[in-house]
């Protein structure tokens, strides 16, 4: 067997035991942790493939902010996690059994299906055997770019945009005012008149001011 | 020698599918875990995407799993934010107590 594929047998079954253990384990933080290696070892996966800059996205973007968010609200929330662990084995059967019907189907699409051998190609990539040989050739990263920016710029800006909705969205949702803080109110303090802060009192000389 | 090609990274896809949506049906109670399990169905859609692009040697599949990423991270940031406000007004996120629309 060669390197590559113990690599992939190794990534893949990492993948799927640590999905899995996802899905049964009952403390939501140990979930979160083998989400954080279920992400991980795909983006093993995605190198082994020769997709190195999606690799380091999902490592940074998943791993990096979607895990870390999911732990932070899991740690957060002060919920009784026992107690929706209920049902768990109630509706193990059925789950199980739709999940490997799904996957006997999916096996047979795969099985039955070959592809195509005149496809035209919109974006020629370079495969990860050219890459190997030419090392001056155009890398994976450097390919993505250069369509990336030119071919797909909406694509691209609509999601940025769709990522500014979402902040948005999610600073909207978890804004809370409180009562009783103290903060600046810049409009008031930009109204204030010299007549609210200012008072001028005549005293006459000898007499104090009462 | 074995040849690991399209065929056994779909199959890969396709069970890390199939434990995602298993998921969804058996922790019916607990948002946080179908939130995740959510994100690993989007994970296997991506791995999809990529093994395709990659034995086809074509980029777009690349650039459509970029896609994929956005909105599965945009996703997860605002179902959150949903999750904590649910959390803040009802002190639990049982998902049966959700129903006060239905009466």
């Amino acid at each position: 067997m060669s390197l590559a594929a113990i690599a992939f047998f190794v990534f893949a079954s990492a993948a799927i035991a640590s999905a899995l253990m996802v899905v049964v384990s009952k403390n939501p933080v140990h979930s979160v942790l083998f989400l954080i290696t279920a992400f991980i070892s795909v983006a093993g996966l995605f190198v082994l493939m020769g997709a190195e800059y999606l690799a380091m996205l999902l490592v940074v973007v998943y791993v990096g902010a979607v895990a870390v968010l999911f732990l932070f609200v899991v740690m957060m929330l002060d919920v009784d996690f026992v107690e929706l662990k209920q049902g768990f084995l109630q509706y193990m059967p059925v789950a199980s059994v739709l999940a490997t019907i799904v996957v006997v189907e999916l096996i047979f699409v795969v099985a039955v299906w070959s592809l195509p051998s005149n496809v035209e190609l919109a974006h020629p990539s370079p495969t990860a055997a050219e890459t190997v040989t030419d090392p001056n050739g155009p890398t994976n990263i450097e390919a993505l770019g250069l369509i990336l920016y030119t071919d797909y710029i909406h694509y691209f800006q609509i999601a940025g945009i769709i990522l500014l909705i979402a902040m948005i969205g999610a600073i909207i949702l978890t804004f809370r005012t409180r009562d009783g803080v103290r903060k600046q109110d810049p409009a008031a303090q930009v109204a204030r008149k010299r007549e609210d802060g200012v008072e001028l009192v005549d005293i006459k000389s000898g007499q104090g001011l009462s | 020698m074995v040849e690991i090609g399209l065929g056994n990274y779909l199959i890969v896809a396709a069970i890390l599918f199939a434990i995602g949506m298993a998921g969804i049906f058996v922790n019916r109670k607990n948002v946080i875990v179908i939130l995740m399990s959510i994100e690993l169905m989007l994970l296997a859609v991506n791995i999809n995407l990529v093994a395709f692009s990659q034995f086809l040697g074509d980029l777009t599949g690349q650039v459509f799993a970029f896609m994929v990423l956005t909105v599965a991270a945009a996703e997860a940031a605002v179902g959150l934010a949903i999750l904590v406000a649910y959390f803040r007004n009802r002190g639990d996120i049982a998902v049966e107590d959700a129903n006060l629309m239905k009466n």
